[in-house]
Parts: C-alpha cells; sequence; structure tokens
C-alpha cells in the first residue's frame, strides 16, 4: 500500500440555486479500503458521488485520482478514470441477458459477437475471483434483486473500475443477500480495489468500512477510523445532537382482541394469489410487526384491511365483521370503524402532492361534520387545526400552506401520520413508516407510534426494515410468497433466524451451511419470479 | 380460384404491402429507441408529393426519390427536436406532423402545378420501372416456380425488393451489433445507456432519422413506383396501419413483413371483389372490402391480439435523474 489516495477531493463545492449542497468538501480515500459515507436525507451524499461520477460538475474544488487531478466532466470521464457506481435504482435493461448488459456502452467494436465473447470469459474469471456468481444468459427480469445487484458490480468491473461507489446497497436486499454481498465487498477490498459505500444504516458502516465520513447539511462533519468510533456517536454527527437509537418502549400489555383475521387471500388483477390464507390477531396495547423482503404479500395484506383491495375470508374487527369486498369495502368505511392507514406509498397513496399541507391533514376525514360550515367547508378551521397538528407533530418548515410536494420526505410522512394519528383510532394500520426518513425524524414517529400503543390502540406494522420491525413490535410475523411463516417473540429471536424465514426456510441450517441456504434462497426467488410472470 | 388469380393476388399483396413493410421497419427503428411515432403518415404523405414533384421537374426518379427522401427526414429532425430536446410529448408531435404534412402537401402542389392539389403524372425516366429479375422469361415454361419466379417475385420496382432486403438488415442491425444493442437499450431504459457512458439523445436522433430515412423510400414508392404522381391525402391511413401492424408484430423485423404482408393482403382482396364473390358465392360489398384493413388495424390497436409488450421507455422524454 502506497500513502497516495485512490481518491482525494479537495474543496469540493456545488450549490443548485440557493441551496448550498455541498460545502467544501474534503476527503481521501486510500486504495484497498472501504470508506463508508453517512448521512441523512439531503445532507449532500448523493450530490458528491453525482459529481464522482460526471453527473454533475462542481462548482469549486479539485479530483484526484491516485495522485493525479482529473476533470469528470460526463460518465464517460469517470469510466476512464477508473470509477464505477452501483447505483441504488439498478441501471439495467429489464430484458436484455447479463450479457448484454455488462457490454453495453464497452463494447469492443461495432459487432456484437466478438463483444460477447470477451464478455463471457471475462465473467467466467470475476466470478471465480470474487464469488460474484450470475448466469451470463439470463435475463436481468428473471433475476432476484441480490443477482441484478452483482449485475451492476460486474459492469463496473468489467469497466476495469478500480474504485467502486455504491449507493444505498442493500435497501433491497435480504440479510443473507446483504452478508454475501459483503464478503463480495471484503473481497474487492483484499484484490485492493477502493470502495465508498453510501448508507443510513448504522450497521453496516461498523460492519465492513475501513474510515467513515460523516455528511450533514452539505458539510463533511467528521472523518474517523471506524475501529475508533461507535454507532451512537456517528448518530450524533449525523443528525448535530443526541439521537436514541433504541425505541425506548415498556412491555406491552395486551388488552381486548381488536382485529382478528382468518384465511384471507387477496388475489390480485393478474390472476395470481397474493396473500394465501393467513390469519391472525391484534390486541390493545400491542404491535404486530409483519417482516419480509418486499413483494411478498404484505402490501397487499395491507392494502386489503385499509379497504383498497378486494379479498376474501373473515376479518373481524372489535367482534364485528367487516366486508372485504364490494361496496361496503372501501377506506372511508373503514375509518368508520376506527381504523387509520398510513399508506405505503405515501406519495401516492397518502398524500395528494399538489394540495396543500392542511388539506392534505383531513382527508379521508373531510366528511367529519367538525369541518363543515352549513354547505361549505370551514377552511379557516381546518387550517387551524393543522397548525396544530403541525405543530405537535414537528412538521417542518411548519406551515400548512405549503404543498405536500414542498415538504422533505420524514415530513410528509409526519403528515401523514398526524392525519391518522390524531383520530385516535382502535388499530393504526402503518406501512413502511420511515422509508426514506431521516434518522432525527424515525425516532420521532417510532415515539409516537409507541405512544399510540400506550394509549390502547392495535397497531399493525409492516416494514422491510428488520431492525425497524425488531425494535418496534412486540410480537413478529414473518410473510414469505403470501403466508405466514412463523411467528416469532422480538426478544428472543434475532436477525439470522427472522432473515431464513423471510427466504422462505424453516429452521436452522444443519452446520451452517451458507452456500445451501444461497442456493435454497435463490431457487425461491426464482420461483416466485415465474410465479409473477404468469 | 385458379393458379394464375393466386399468383396475380400474390403480386399485388406484395405491391400494396411494400410501402406499409417500409413505414412499418421505419416505425420498429424510431419505437425501439423510446419514440413513439404516429407521424409515420405524414411523413410518407411529404415524402409522396416531394419525390413526385421533384421527378417531374427533374425527369429524374432518383433526384425525386432524394428528395422525397430528404423532406421525411426534415420531418424526422421536427419530431426529434420537438421529443428529444423539448421533451415535448410524443403523440401531439406526431399528429401535428401529420396535419402539417397533409395541409402542406396540397398547398405547394396547387401552387406549383395549378391541379387541383396534385403533381402532374408522371412517365418515363420519371417513374421507377418494373425490373424484370435474371432468366425470368427463359424460367416461365419451368412447372410452378416458374409463373411464381416471373408473375409474383419478378416484375416489381427496385423499391420493393429493397424494403425486403431491409428486413434482413434491420434484424442484422438490432440483434448483431452495437448499433442495435444500445438502439434497443435506449428504448427500454435509458439510464442505463446514460450511465454506461453512452448518449441517450444522440442514440435517438439516429433512431429518428433513420426513421425518416425509411418514410421517405416508402412515400416515394407510393407516388413513384405504385402510382404516377401525387394525388391528395395518398397515404390514406398506411401510416396507421404501419403502426398496427409493428404492434402486431412486437417491434421485430420478420414479424413486421408478415404482419404488413397480411394487411398488404387484404388490401390486394378489396380490389378483387369478384373472386370472393366466386369462392364463397357470396356477393360481399366493396366497401367492406375497402374497410377490412382499417377493421383489422382497430382490432389490433384494441388489443385483441394477444399480449404486445412496447419498448419499457416508449413515450417517454428521458430526464437525468439526481
Amino acid at each position: 500500500m502506497t500513502d497516495t489516495p485512490a481518491i482525494e477531493l479537495k474543496g469540493i463545492s456545488k450549490a443548485f440555486g440557493p441551496v448550498q449542497a455541498n460545502k467544501d468538501i474534503s476527503i481521501r480515500v486510500m486504495p484497498g479500503t472501504i470508506h463508508g459515507i453517512i448521512g441523512e436525507n439531503g445532507a449532500g451524499k448523493s450530490t458528491l458521488m453525482s459529481i464522482l461520477y460526471g453527473f454533475y460538475r462542481a462548482d469549486r474544488g479539485e479530483i484526484f485520482i491516485s495522485g493525479k487531478k482529473t476533470e469528470i466532466p460526463d460518465s464517460q470521464a469517470a469510466i476512464r478514470a477508473g470509477i464505477g457506481m452501483v447505483f441504488q435504482h439498478f441501471k439495467l435493461v429489464e430484458n436484455f441477458t447479463v450479457l448484454e448488459n455488462v457490454i453495453l456502452g464497452a463494447e469492443e467494436g461495432r459487432l456484437l459477437r466478438p463483444s460477447l465473447a470477451k464478455a463471457r470469459k471475462t465473467l467466467r474469471q470475476m466470478a471465480e475471483e470474487y464469488e460474484l456468481n450470475v448466469d451470463p444468459d439470463a435475463l436481468i427480469e428473471d433475476l432476484s434483486v441480490g443477482h441484478q445487484q452483482r449485475v451492476e458490480i460486474l459492469k463496473a468491473l468489467y469497466r476495469q473500475a478500480d474504485i467502486l461507489i455504491l449507493d444505498e446497497p442493500t435497501g433491497v436486499l435480504t440479510p443473507a443477500e446483504a452478508d454475501h454481498l459483503f464478503r463480495i465487498l471484503d473481497n474487492l477490498r483484499s484484490e485492493g480495489k477502493t470502495i465508498i459505500l453510501i448508507t443510513h444504516k448504522l450497521r453496516e458502516i461498523m460492519e465492513i468500512t475501513d474510515t467513515v465520513s460523516v455528511m450533514r447539511r452539505g458539510e463533511m462533519t467528521a472523518t474517523v477510523k471506524t475501529a475508533e468510533t461507535s454507532p451512537e456517536e456517528l448518530a450524533e454527527l449525523m443528525v448535530g445532537r443526541k439521537v436514541l437509537l433504541r425505541v425506548d418502549k415498556k412491555p406491552a400489555i395486551p388488552g381486548e382482541t381488536v382485529l382478528s383475521v382468518e384465511d384471507l387471500r387477496v388475489t390480485d388483477d393478474d390472476g395470481v394469489e397474493r396473500v394465501k390464507g393467513i390469519g391472525f390477531e391484534i390486541r390493545r396495547g400491542e404491535i404486530l410487526g409483519i417482516a419480509g423482503v418486499a413483494g411478498n404479500g404484505q402490501s397487499e395484506l395491507m392494502q386489503v384491511l385499509g379497504g383498497i383491495l378486494s379479498g376474501t375470508g373473515r376479518v373481524r374487527m372489535l367482534g364485528e365483521e367487516i366486508a372485504l369486498s364490494g361496496a361496503r369495502s372501501d377506506g372511508r368505511s373503514r375509518r368508520r370503524k376506527s381504523i387509520a392507514h398510513v399508506p405505503e406509498d405515501r406519495q401516492r397513496e397518502g398524500l395528494i402532492m399538489e394540495y396543500t399541507a392542511w388539506e392534505n391533514t383531513i382527508f379521508g376525514y373531510h366528511d367529519d361534520p367538525k369541518w363543515r360550515r352549513g354547505p361549505l367547508m370551514n377552511n379557516a378551521a381546518i387550517v387551524e387545526e393543522a397548525e396544530g397538528k403541525m405543530q405537535r407533530f414537528d412538521v417542518r418548515p411548519p406551515n400548512p400552506r405549503l404543498a405536500a410536494r414542498n415538504f422533505s420526505g420524514g415530513n410528509q410522512q409526519k403528515i401523514v401520520l398526524a392525519r391518522e394519528i390524531e383520530q385516535n383510532p382502535d388499530l393504526l394500520l402503518v406501512g413502511q413508516p420511515t422509508r426514506g426518513v431521516d434518522i432525527g425524524a424515525i425516532e420521532f414517529i417510532h415515539q409516537e407510534i409507541v405512544r399510540l400503543r400506550d394509549q390502547g390502540a392495535a397497531i399493525l406494522l409492516v416494514s422491510v426494515e428488520l431492525d425497524e420491525i425488531m425494535s418496534l413490535s412486540d410480537r413478529i410475523a414473518v410473510m414469505f410468497d403470501g403466508r405466514i411463516m412463523g411467528f416469532r417473540d422480538p426478544a428472543q429471536t434475532d436477525e439470522r433466524e427472522l432473515g431464513l424465514l423471510m427466504a422462505g426456510i424453516e429452521g436452522e441450517p444443519g452446520e451452517a451451511d451458507w452456500k445451501a441456504v444461497d442456493r435454497q434462497l435463490e431457487q425461491k426467488t426464482a420461483e416466485v419470479a415465474a410465479e409473477k410472470g404468469h | 380460384m385458379d393458379f394464375a388469380t393466386l399468383l396475380q393476388i400474390a403480386d399485388s399483396t406484395i405491391r400494396l404491402g411494400t410501402p406499409l413493410l417500409l413505414a412499418c421497419l421505419a416505425g420498429l427503428f424510431s419505437e425501439r429507441a423510446g419514440i413513439f411515432d404516429i407521424g409515420l403518415e405524414g411523413k410518407m404523405l411529404i415524402a409522396a408529393f416531394f419525390s413526385a414533384a421533384v421527378a417531374f421537374v427533374t425527369g429524374s426518379v432518383w433526384v425525386g426519390l432524394l428528395a422525397g427522401i430528404l423532406s421525411s427526414v426534415l420531418l424526422s429532425a421536427l419530431h426529434g427536436l420537438a421529443s428529444i430536446t423539448f421533451r415535448g410529448n410524443q403523440l401531439i408531435s406526431g399528429v401535428a406532423i401529420n396535419f402539417l404534412a397533409a395541409g402542406m402537401t396540397v398547398l405547394i402542389a396547387q401552387d406549383w402545378f395549378r391541379q387541383g392539389g396534385r403533381t402532374p403524372s408522371l412517365s418515363g425516366g420519371a417513374r421507377f420501372e418494373p425490373i424484370t429479375l435474371p432468366f425470368a422469361t427463359e424460367l416461365i415454361d419451368v412447372p410452378v416456380f416458374g409463373p411464381i419466379y416471373h408473375d409474383v417475385i419478378s416484375g416489381h420496382t427496385i423499391l420493393v425488393y429493397l424494403a425486403f432486403l431491409a428486413v434482413p438488415a434491420t434484424w442484422w442491425v438490432l440483434y448483431r451489433t452495437r448499433f442495435g444493442l444500445r438502439l434497443r437499450a435506449v428504448g427500454e431504459n435509458p439510464a442505463a445507456v446514460d450511465t454506461a457512458g453512452v448518449s441517450v439523445v444522440g442514440m435517438r436522433y439516429a433512431a429518428v432519422g433513420i426513421c425518416g430515412l425509411l418514410c421517405g423510400i416508402a412515400g416515394a414508392y407510393l407516388a413513384t413506383a405504385l402510382q404516377a404522381g401525387f394525388v391528395k391525402d395518398m397515404s390514406a391511413g398506411r401510416g396507421y396501419i404501419a403502426l398496427a401492424a409493428l404492434i402486431f408484430s412486437k417491434w421485430r423485423p420478420w414479424y413486421a413483413l408478415f404482419a404488413t404482408m397480411l394487411f398488404g393482403f387484404l388490401q390486394a382482396l378489396a380490389l378483387r371483389p369478384d373472386l370472393i364473390e366466386r369462392a364463397t358465392s357470396i356477393r360481399v360489398q366493396v366497401q367492406l372490402l375497402d374497410a377490412l384493413p382499417y377493421i383489422l388495424t382497430v382490432i389490433i390497436l384494441a388489443g385483441f391480439v394477444g399480449k404486445a409488450i412496447p419498448p419499457r421507455a416508449g413515450g417517454e422524454p428521458y430526464v437525468k435523474e439526481r
């Protein structure tokens, strides 16, 4: 190892209009190390990486690659400089094969045949070297997300990248897939590649990085050796104040049964059964968390309970059966039964983005007589109420006349939560409550959910974040392929066990044979993918 | 129905299917790159006019063809400017081009030739002449093959052969070259092409340019080969039929050949109502036969013919993500 950093940024600044996205940022990343960049949404991580990959040009500052000053005006230049990027949302052509995706833009000549042959050979070598196994002739759309991500890494390596930037790489992976990814990254590091890992997950930073930089409001607040820091310290550096990483909650005192579900089934428009006969109960003062990899029926479960989809089966709310299809099964009749719903996709189902915050704070409850003045809406009263809600939920900026679009993701989520929680529902359905939400706001949202539980509400929580499920739930149900694989007590389970259940594997794998688990996982994902295809 | 009539129908099928085939392949290039183009009709029309007009004035059909292609490519560039550079709505731009062509051709024709919006009839070197393939007359006595070779395969204009050669050529370009790979990619996921360091805008303009070229040949064929001169609205919905054929063919070149020939066959049938009457002894209204290709178009566009998955990024202007 030499003393020349693989990448060195000096005084990088970038402004979008009045917003200073990056302020005088400098980092040095040594070759053969993994460097983490952590920060809240909007802290400027993505902007910085976009500058490094040639999407934006910095207003000021210099980039040095292996000690040499380098201009990166476009992606082509970044590739030439040996920089590869694995985006959070994969940039793959879905109906192309792995090989075709790998050579796209890096073809040898005008004809495809020689390029494909060369790529096939190179891919085989890389598969052995780094545990990056992917079938070169498979179509991308038939691959699991984990494999698609490997294709992205292969793409970068095929372009002879020495520096690999990964943007939130584990957001879409199962725990087992994430483990495999980390093994790959570890292999790459030992081969001398330099890796920059952008993430908001403190655990990953602690697990794999050598050094870590923290960004806040466009500035780099600290760069430390991972071994010499702690999650608590990093969280504080990110947010600028002390943050509670564990949810502070008392043990649950479950009361009467609020929701009971028996043999619930949901079939989608293509005739595929998404929820395959599940049953559970939730009691007052209890949070039931549904864990699972996205797309295993959790969304459909939420939507049918929220009255958005139709299904079959028996669902009783406080002993009274509720309709699962037909005219009596819609969001409004659910709300009348005191079921509040915070949808998974807040921008499409939770809010009307073009409408103001105050209008958004009453949707679904807008026919409440208290907002009426004769035949008209009592706008003044609604605005006043909205101001109160926004203050109590710490929505920033606290201006009810702003369109929902103008709030950050976390604040949009707080508007939805304020609307639903302040109804004091008997049952709260809440999906992905902290997706795309900053660590500071996560703490607040979790506290609000626990507070509602302590007031005696029953809560059904769906989240793909295993950490969130484990820290918030009083009981955990794991869903796989439309079924509940089992219930667990969060105090008596761990990520590994839940991860296996999430992959549809019951019981402990003998001798911890992880290769076998990987294979089984691939097979299961392929089965699910095949089924979706029909 | 005897063998001779069958050959006649096959011959007309090719004649009438050719402009559809060229337009369909034009649309294929454009739509595979993610630019929907309902302006095929307008481009054919303007090329038909300019090829006929210039061929008449210069007396050379080749100069006419060039003029037709040029006019069509110019309209393509306009569509590109609206939908690629300015990220406008591709459907609206296409419709505008159709209107523009329909109005402009008649207006200019009237101004130049004063014959009620048509060009004078073309003859001699101002028209594409049928080509007799080698040995066509010598082989005519060979049973079955001879007449097929002489009556159906031989005796078309050069543009017909060009159109048929364009099918394997398109397939080869699309699936065997770097250009084709990038073209298909840009219609499926432009972000993948962009991050791979290839210009999305450049690829799309190239595709739209090829579309203009092929539409130009299709239009020139109408006015200087199939017929002898331009008349008002002579494309007669062929651009839309070609679009239907494109969907029917699921954006694939060989399927496009079969789809357009099916439409050509229906148009050929409409020319011979007597045949149907003889074969089925039912009197079929000529108008109904004339309407057949259009009815099939509606059926296809309404999605009755299986599930056709268009290029995924089709119709969407590409905006670089942050």
